[in-house]
């Protein structure tokens, strides 16, 4: 059934780039229409009566018109701002780096409710989590699975052979973890220890609360870390841009907190 | 884009390739202006092109505030009158022209040149923070207003320098965000209606 003239659906803006005098073009990922670019016209100037519902990382209801290029929102309202993230930078900064992930991983136009879903749940759980690096290791696994890129954990991803409880290897460019055999013949192998292979595996098979029973603090978070985002990398053949703003964070607030 | 068809003369088509590469211009712009440009007098295209080059030799950023300018320091940081305890911080320079526009500003400014979004990867590092930082250090400073834009970028701007200027033991405060003059209650969204409230003031009699 061909989409009417006006529509209406919810969405959550993923990102929003300046257009002409005051316009918008914002990246709305939705259940139903997948992720998509439409236009917000005005929304750029202090009496737009929108441009307060259209703000990155909230969830609001879409009224749209077909457009020739792309359609255009005619009303909006929100439904969820998620709040606590706009008031704390770490919170905030590692939610849009879950809407980048999906920025990038989801093609345009392609719907996934789980994904949606997925999305949703993640921003409610940053919003309201003590351990953000936790909730956003369960939301890489998860995209990954649920994009078709599950990284092999049980097998080698080279020889196929069952691994052994021992230090292994990660290598993205093979698909997941590997045997010590096959780790010589491939570029960019890491050690992945014992713990991080059962870390990455509860985070594969486990549900959110199996995942944040487990703390993982210091050298094993940040390993499993570097193993996630080596792969989620390998994949998308970039790096990812929040990331490194992330990184950045982390890196001051050990300063200050040595300072202080 | 190459416009080297026999239809059409090697320096117009120079022109349209260089209008191509400006900001919003597409292929037919691009065209449309070219030709606007050669019907145009030659007194007035050469004071187009004068004024384009003069504007690329003759302003710069102010060595202070980073604001464009053609005489550094500008003549905002120059003024004697104004108050050097306190400084206003935006992202761009045509927001000191609006903040100058309303007149109740008497203090000095800073201009950052963006805002902080991680996701166009697009950090501290490429703002001028560091230059924010290096005018702190002479201790005239007792408060930074922090004027970036009350959107996702501009929050994150804001966010990022209270977490760093905080130590510096500098007062700092954000430009109130609320309800805007002429805006109907009714179609406020739930952020702008709770910084609204949160923001209120007592009526005085």
């Amino acid at each position: 059934m061909p989409t009417p003239r006006m529509y209406k659906t919810e969405g959550i803006i993923l990102r929003q780039r300046r257009l002409g005098e005051a316009d918008r073009i914002l990246c709305v990922y939705t259940p139903a229409f997948g992720k998509m670019d439409v236009k917000a016209r005005g929304v750029r100037k202090t009496t737009s009566r929108m441009s307060g519902h259209l703000q990155p990382l909230t969830r609001c209801m879409l009224q749209l018109a077909q457009g020739h290029v792309s359609d255009v929102v005619a009303g909006c309202e929100t439904l969820e701002s998620f709040q606590p993230l706009r008031n704390d930078l770490d919170r905030l900064s590692r939610a849009l780096y879950a809407a980048e992930l999906i920025d990038r991983f989801v093609p345009e136009r392609t719907h996934s409710f789980p994904t949606y879903r997925l999305l949703v749940e993640t921003l409610r759980r940053l919003s309201d989590t003590n351990d953000l690096d936790q909730t956003l290791r369960f939301f890489e696994m998860r995209l990954l699975d649920q994009c078709g890129f599950r990284p092999e954990l049980e097998a080698c991803s080279g020889c196929g052979s069952r691994l052994e409880a021992v230090d292994n290897f990660f290598a993205p460019i093979s698909g997941g973890a590997v045997c010590h055999v096959c780790a010589g013949g491939i570029a960019g192998a890491r050690v992945l220890s014992l713990n991080s292979l059962k870390v990455l595996r509860l985070l594969q098979h486990g549900s959110y609360i199996d995942a944040m029973r487990v703390r993982t603090e210091g050298p094993l978070a940040r390993d499993v870390e570097t193993h996630l985002r080596s792969f989620i990398v390998a994949v998308l053949e970039r790096d990812v841009n929040a990331a490194a703003f992330i990184e950045r964070l982390r890196r001051e607030g050990a300063r200050h907190a040595v300072k202080a | 884009m190459n416009e080297s068809t026999p239809a059409t003369a090697a320096p117009l088509a120079r022109l349209i390739d260089e209008l191509y590469k400006l900001p919003g211009i597409g292929p037919k712009s691009a065209q449309r202006l070219a030709y606007y440009l050669l019907r145009m007098p030659v007194a007035e295209a050469r004071a187009l092109a004068s004024a384009i080059v003069e504007v690329k030799e003759r302003v710069t950023f102010c060595s202070i505030c980073q604001n464009v300018t053609e005489v550094d320091p500008c003549r905002i940081c120059m003024d004697s009158d104004r108050d050097r305890a306190i400084i206003c911080v935006v992202e761009e320079p045509l927001d000191i022209l609006a903040i100058e526009r309303t007149q109740s500003y008497r203090g000095m400014h800073h201009v950052l040149h963006g805002a902080i979004s991680p996701i166009d990867g697009i950090g501290p590092e490429d703002l001028k923070v560091s230059e924010l930082l290096q005018r702190l250090r002479s201790g005239e400073v007792k408060e930074i207003i922090l004027a970036t834009n009350p959107n996702l970028e501009g929050e994150a701007t804001a966010m990022y320098l209270t977490r760093l200027l905080r130590p510096l033991g500098v007062r700092i405060t954000r430009l109130a965000r609320g309800l805007p003059v002429g805006g109907d209650l009714e179609y406020a969204d739930d952020v702008t209606l709770a910084r609204a409230l949160e923001g209120r003031q007592e009526v005085e009699s």
